[in-house]
């Protein structure tokens, strides 16, 4: 399978006034479509600024990141909310799903930043198929503090998946939830992954990066193990 | 992002708070709400005072003597001089070409009129010439309008307005009836179109009209004369060609104030020269044209003032509109100031809002809102949030202007361009103080949004 994530010599370097912090310093790295990777690494290792730029939130301050062959690192903000909106899917630890706003109302709010010319039934059919994906259709209608954790993380995921993106982000996506639930959330993300999403997950967990196939090790600013996938895995 | 939707979603998110949305919209509603109320009940009066002007007759010119001015005394109030005469008015009428209908006129004041055994002192006592009522656009309801022969004659017949008619004849129809007007008995010939109150809320219909040769010769004029007398001549009276030649209508002048300047005044002066200009935009040129003339009639040298005042109808709506105007203006600006004071209320709490919901500006950036959708999402917000009570208060200020006109029965007129005025004012103000907080929202970082707490 080709390349879907292609970074080369990355480095970001945050600039506080007289002092510079370099966060990044070089990381060069390979992600293949249909790939199940976890981004390890303890606090303050670069792993949250590595996932932020490879999520298009963030700029490199050097360096070269192709997603699908495009060079992002240096694209447009508008270019890249739309390659955020159209490409990338996040699910996040603290879910971050709007208050008082109906389940399928939280799905579907990121077709409103689509440029389509989708109806308004058009876009509720989508939600309801996402929720249906994730098992949760029967609560499309209750709001976030009607559902469990689980349900809302599974709403998170619906949501990361209404544009159908090829590259799905799970930043500690376990983080909130109990042990029974996280399995149940990290068997969804095996069961996008088997129907051909690239997924990323970041997180300092053992236990949960084992459910991924590869796993990227990141200690002070730079890559120490997994930057290429293994032959034979 | 399609403007339908964010507007769709600025009324959810503004619904979600409904307690703290009236608060805001609080100061855009009283602000509005005071404009349309200001402007309503500005334009209302100048309705009324328009339609005042109209019943006084839209283009009558009106020329009054000035005030007395005794050799080193104390001048005496306007109206006073002894300075119009009959000559003038025809002088007026025949040498202006700007001047249509003109007509003398002469006030009766604290005259009684008596018919049965009713005694009642109407508000205006006129000595006209037929003219007057043209020039003032003053119909016959009933019966006929003297004529110019009539006036000629002295005759002794008069028109009635319609309070006439209802106090003094007690609603039925006085065509033929005998009416004493002070010490002389006058015919009614017609009665007068109702007029209402004029301008000054004094009730024009309160009138009684005779020709002003009569009221002058007959009735006011005797009062300074002997009104028994009859049998004296007026082969020197100044009235002599308005005059039934042979008969007597006044004492003769005591020989001793025969060339008694205010004696013979008394019998000839004017209260009023009311004329017409031929057509409205002749006013000016007419008003000119009569005062050039009463200057040199009246022998005026130019460092003199005039000894007679103008007043055309538009001097009159001039005078009224720059008061009112000026009132309407005055609070229009309060109001507008509320409006302001309402318009950083908004800021205040959308700036609020924008901290309040940084997170879901965060995601919404996250999965995919560019900063101008941001910005848009906030903006319409502001502008949805003032327009919403720009509209409360456009319903709100009609309101209460219909309520004034009930309670305190001030004449009110609602106006269309307030109400797009309102409408436009409450969404710029929307825009103004909504821009600062929706630009600040859409200058968030999404990762430092996504994490702030």
């Amino acid at each position: 399978m080709g390349k879907l994530i292609e970074l080369k010599d990355i480095y970001k370097t945050y600039f506080l006034g007289e002092i510079d912090v370099p966060v990044l310093k070089g990381i060069t790295l390979d992600i293949a479509h249909g790939e199940y990777v976890a981004l390890m690494g303890a606090s303050g290792s670069g792993k949250s600024t590595l996932m932020n730029i490879l999520g298009c939130l963030d700029r490199p301050t050097s360096g070269d990141y192709l997603l699908e062959g495009e060079e992002l690192g240096r694209a447009s903000g508008d270019r890249r909310a739309m390659i955020r909106n159209r490409k990338i899917g996040f699910v996040f630890q603290n879910f971050n799903l709007l208050p008082r706003t109906s389940a399928l109302e939280n799905v579907i709010m990121p077709l409103n930043y689509t440029n389509n010319s989708l109806s308004r039934s058009e876009c509720r059919k989508r939600g309801l198929a996402a929720l249906e994906q994730v098992g949760i259709a029967d609560r499309a209608g209750h709001h976030p503090s009607q559902l469990s954790g689980g349900q809302q993380q599974r709403v998170a995921i619906a949501r990361a998946l209404i544009n159908r993106p090829p590259l799905l982000f799970a930043d500690e996506p376990t983080g909130n939830l109990d042990s029974r639930t996280s399995v149940e959330v990290m068997e969804m993300f095996s069961k996008l992954n088997a129907e051909g999403i690239t997924v990323i997950l970041v997180t300092h967990s053992e236990e949960i990066a084992n459910y991924a196939k590869r796993t990227i090790h990141v200690s002070d600013g730079t890559v120490i193990s997994g930057a290429f996938k293994s032959k034979g895995a | 992002m399609r403007t339908t939707t964010t507007i769709r979603m600025s009324l959810i998110s503004l619904k979600r708070n409904p307690t703290r949305t009236m608060l805001t919209m609080l100061g855009i509603i009283i602000g509005i709400a005071a404009v349309i109320t200001m402007m309503e009940i500005g334009n209302g009066s100048k309705t009324s005072i328009r339609t005042s002007i109209e019943k006084m007759g839209a283009n009558s010119v009106m020329v009054m003597p000035g005030s007395m001015r005794p050799p080193g005394g104390a001048r005496v109030g306007a109206g006073n001089a002894v300075s119009l005469i009959p000559a003038d008015a025809e002088a007026i009428g025949n040498e202006c070409p700007s001047v249509g209908a003109y007509s003398p006129v002469v006030r009766g004041s604290g005259i009684h009129v008596v018919f049965g055994n009713v005694d009642w002192e109407p508000g205006n006592i006129y000595g006209i010439a037929p003219a007057y009522l043209d020039i003032r656009a003053w119909e016959i309801a009933d019966g006929r309008a003297f004529t110019n022969a009539e006036v000629d004659a002295n005759a002794r017949v008069c028109l009635v307005g319609s309070t006439i008619v209802k106090e003094v004849f007690g609603g039925m129809s006085p065509l033929g009836c005998e009416l004493r007007i002070g010490e002389v008995t006058f015919e009614v010939v017609g009665v007068l179109k109702s007029k209402g109150a004029n301008m000054m809320g004094m009730d024009e219909d309160d009138c009684v009209f005779t020709p002003w040769t009569t009221l002058r010769m007959r009735v006011t004029g005797l009062r300074y004369g002997n009104a028994t007398n009859t049998s004296s001549t007026i082969a020197d009276s100044p009235g002599s060609k308005f005059a039934i030649s042979g008969l007597a209508l006044y004492p003769e002048p005591d020989s001793r104030i025969t060339r008694d300047h205010l004696f013979y005044a008394k019998h000839t002066q004017l209260n009023q020269i009311i004329f017409s200009a031929v057509s409205v935009d002749k006013i000016k040129d007419a008003t000119r044209e009569v005062s050039q003339l009463l200057r040199k009639r009246h022998r005026l040298k130019t460092e003199q003032e005039d000894d007679f005042r103008v007043f055309n109808s538009s001097d009159f709506m001039n005078m009224l509109n720059q008061t009112s105007t000026l009132m309407t203006n005055l609070l229009l600006g309060v109001a507008l100031l509320s409006l302001l004071v309402g318009g950083v209320g908004i800021m205040n709490i959308m700036l609020v809002s924008v901290t309040e919901r940084t997170r879901e500006i965060g995601l919404r950036m996250a999965v995919g809102a560019r900063s101008r959708d941001i910005l848009k999402q906030f903006l319409i917000e502001s502008v949805v949030l003032c327009l919403s009570g720009g509209i409360i208060g456009i319903l709100a200020g009609h309101g209460m202007s219909l309520l004034i006109e009930k309670i305190a029965r001030w004449p009110i007129e609602s106006s269309p361009g307030a109400v797009a005025a309102a409408v436009l004012v409450s969404a710029s103000v929307g825009i103004l103080f909504g821009f600062y907080p929706a630009w600040k929202a859409s200058r968030l970082d999404p990762i430092e949004a996504l994490r702030y707490e």
